[in-house]
């Protein structure tokens, strides 16, 4: 195993809210290595976002507060460092992608100058042609026509494809070596998404940085990740290489979350949700925050009082946090009773 | 492994991306691709045919304003008042101070049948008790007021786009200490300080009255400013340029504040009519701008120390006072319509 190059351990991170302390992160560890896409899945709330976010000191404090933790980047843990090296590594070292390339560009900027500040930031002393002549190279290579034309144009007159290019050549233009796409293409057209990754494939391609790509879209996982994390309810609950989890799922979750993805293959007539609502994050259910849910707990003691840990299974490069894994061998097909059946 | 982390290099090196695109480049060397640009870009036409006619937001908001005709026509009117007060020198017939004289008998008297004039072709608005060409006078007081009240335009601006924009910016305890601030000068009693100060500082010229007036009145520009900030600094792209490294001042002032240049323009012209409407107060009340200097408040006192039946006195700066100040306040409409992004639709 080669050094991570992005090593989190323990990593909590709350909001207080009205309501009381909400545990977004809760205690997550993972590591990142060189060149490689790992995919973060799980539900909205997960905190999926929020632990890559709260890396980078982007998480509004408060009411947001990283509690403990350490993520080692290259040997500096970005917790620790000042907001000022944290501003170096941001955009230059790390780079990310927004969701919603609609409302991530600045309406009154031209995308030339948005693209020319990105560099500029990183690189104040460089000359303004060489940097507007990047950018043009940029805007080429995530596959804008007319690169030139384009650069002196203003976000209202980009498409919704056009401006996530945008936004992808901006966040490779100091050529980063993390790469953190949050939902890259869930704003976006189904015909546009497919370019999209292609895109993204040629930025990482490119700049052979590391990607952590955050979704709640299996497919996207499928596509792009070399390895998946699965959060539900601020923790880990499953870790692995893709083909692993995808085939053999040790964790009801997972296991639930391709169940209720519809198939093109599968000759169903429902698809099978997995039943209930993400627990609140205020008021966590005792033992594994998934019992409720599970359908392999099935009322268990064991499942109700005792939080279940990570541990290996099958291999050391494959995690589950379910105390009854083992149950799940075997299991590859449909293991939930359609419960939207006949209602 | 061999693709190990690439050391990064701050330096050119560091822009280079991936052997595509730095494969001119000499070895070891930072030097950008050479690329030929098209230099006439304008003859791109899309590959389908399709022109589409670009508009900049400027491009929709001139479109908007020109379609308020009030605020046009305000604008044609303003400009011409202010061009004469500009250049007063050049089409004034008097002086400001001219007093006519005559010479009886060798020796050299004003000219009393001048005194009080009634308007008339030699003297359009009438001469005042010292016999002065009223309508020189209004000239230049025209001029001294436009410049009060566009020195107070921008240097309000300025001092309320800073205190709003820091407020704004960073919330909090600033936010708090900044508006209580604002508050305080907002509960002063405008009139009665102005009237204090001026007696001691010397404000008798209009750059010592505009910088006096602006200190009071910044506080309106503060609050919009904050607001809007307030606002602007949840919007992802905000959130975008911090997770690209930008620092606080960059934010600011490249992506807050070209973002809120319409709300600001819309105060700072209506501040132009307030500091107008002031500087002729204390000029009126005496306490302004200072005698031979001619400003439209302070040639309304002079006219009612005449009596009211020297009614050209009053009414030509009076007149004018209104009218300019009509003007701003309409062209500040137009320029509020105008320059509201939410407001896209196409009148016929």
């Amino acid at each position: 195993m080669p050094e991570p190059l992005l090593s989190i351990r323990d990593l909590v991170v709350e909001f207080s809210t009205e309501d009381g302390v909400v545990q977004a992160v809760d205690g997550i560890s993972y590591d990142l290595y060189p060149g490689e896409t790992l995919g973060i899945v799980g539900e909205s709330g997960s905190g999926k976002s929020v632990s890559t976010m709260s890396l980078l000191g982007l998480i509004p404090q408060p009411p947001g507060k990283v509690v403990r933790g350490e993520a080692l980047f290259k040997g500096t843990d970005l917790l620790k460092i000042s907001k000022k090296e944290l501003r170096h590594i941001r955009g230059n070292e790390i780079a990310l992608i927004f969701q919603d390339p609609m409302t991530s560009l600045n309406p009154v900027l031209k995308i030339g100058a948005q693209i020319d500040e990105a560099i500029r930031t990183h690189h104040p002393d460089e000359k303004d042609d060489r940097i507007k002549e990047r950018s043009i190279e940029l805007l080429r290579t995530v596959g804008v026509p007319n690169p030139d034309r384009r650069y002196e144009q203003y976000p209202h007159e980009f498409s919704g494809g056009m401006r996530q290019r945008a936004m992808i050549a901006m966040s490779i233009a100091n050529s980063p070596s993390v790469l953190i796409a949050d939902e890259p293409t869930t704003a976006l057209d189904v015909t546009i998404q497919a370019q999209i990754l292609q895109v993204l494939k040629k930025a990482q391609d490119e700049t052979q940085a590391a990607t952590i790509l955050i979704t709640h879209d299996l497919g996207l996982i499928a596509e792009l990740a070399d390895r998946v994390v699965v959060m539900y309810a601020g923790k880990v609950v499953e870790l692995g290489d893709v083909h692993t989890i995808f085939e053999s799922p040790r964790h009801p979750y997972t296991v639930g979350l391709m169940e209720s993805l519809p198939k093109l293959n599968a000759d169903d007539d429902w698809l099978r949700p997995i039943p209930g609502q993400p627990p609140s994050l205020i008021s966590r259910p005792p033992g594994c925050p998934f019992h409720p849910r599970c359908f392999l707990s099935q009322g268990r003691l064991r499942c109700r009082e005792e939080e279940p840990t990570l541990r290996p299974i099958g291999g050391s490069a494959h995690l589950t946090a379910c105390h009854f894994a083992e149950e799940l061998e075997g299991h590859t097909g449909p293991l939930v009773e359609p419960v939207g059946a006949g209602v | 492994m061999t693709d190990q982390p690439r050391v990064h290099d701050p330096n050119a090196s560091g822009l280079m991306l991936g052997p595509d695109v730095n494969r001119d480049v000499p070895a070891g060397g930072g030097q950008m691709v050479d690329r030929a640009v098209p230099a006439d870009s304008s003859a791109f036409t899309h590959e389908y045919g399709l022109e589409i006619e670009a508009r900049s937001q400027w491009g929709y908001a001139r479109r908007r304003f020109m379609r308020h005709r009030l605020a046009v026509a305000s604008v044609v009117v303003l400009t011409g008042i202010f061009a004469a007060g500009i250049f007063a020198n050049y089409i004034a017939p008097y002086s400001y101070k001219e007093i006519p004289y005559i010479t009886i008998a060798g020796t050299s008297v004003i000219d009393t049948s001048q005194i009080l004039a009634h308007p008339s072709r030699q003297h359009l608005f009438g001469t005042d008790s010292a016999g002065r060409d009223t309508f020189s006078r209004t000239l230049y007081g025209i001029r001294t007021s436009a410049r009060v009240g566009i020195f107070v335009g921008l240097l309000s601006t300025l001092i309320g786009t800073i205190i709003g924009g820091l407020a704004g910016f960073y919330g909090g305890w600033s936010d708090n200490l900044l508006m209580r601030m604002t508050d305080l000068f907002l509960t002063l009693p405008l009139l009665a300080v102005l009237l204090t100060a001026s007696k001691f500082l010397d404000s008798s010229t209009p750059t010592t009255l505009a910088i006096l007036i602006a200190c009071l009145i910044w506080t309106s520009i503060a609050r919009i400013v904050r607001g809007v900030f307030l606002s602007l600094r949840e919007k992802e792209y905000v959130e975008a340029a911090r997770a690209a490294g930008a620092g606080d001042l960059r934010i600011m002032l490249r992506h807050m504040i070209p973002n809120s240049v319409g709300p600001i323009v819309v105060a700072a012209t209506l501040t132009i009519g307030t500091a107008i409407a002031l500087e002729a107060t204390l000029s009126f009340l005496g306490f302004g701008i200072r005698p031979p200097t001619p400003a439209l408040g302070a040639l309304l006192d002079e006219g009612q120390e005449a009596g009211l039946d020297k009614w050209w006195l009053v009414t030509y700066p009076g007149l004018l006072i209104v009218l300019i100040i009509l003007c701003i306040n309409f062209i500040g409409d137009g320029l509020r319509d105008a320059l509201d992004p939410t407001q896209r639709r196409v009148r016929a």
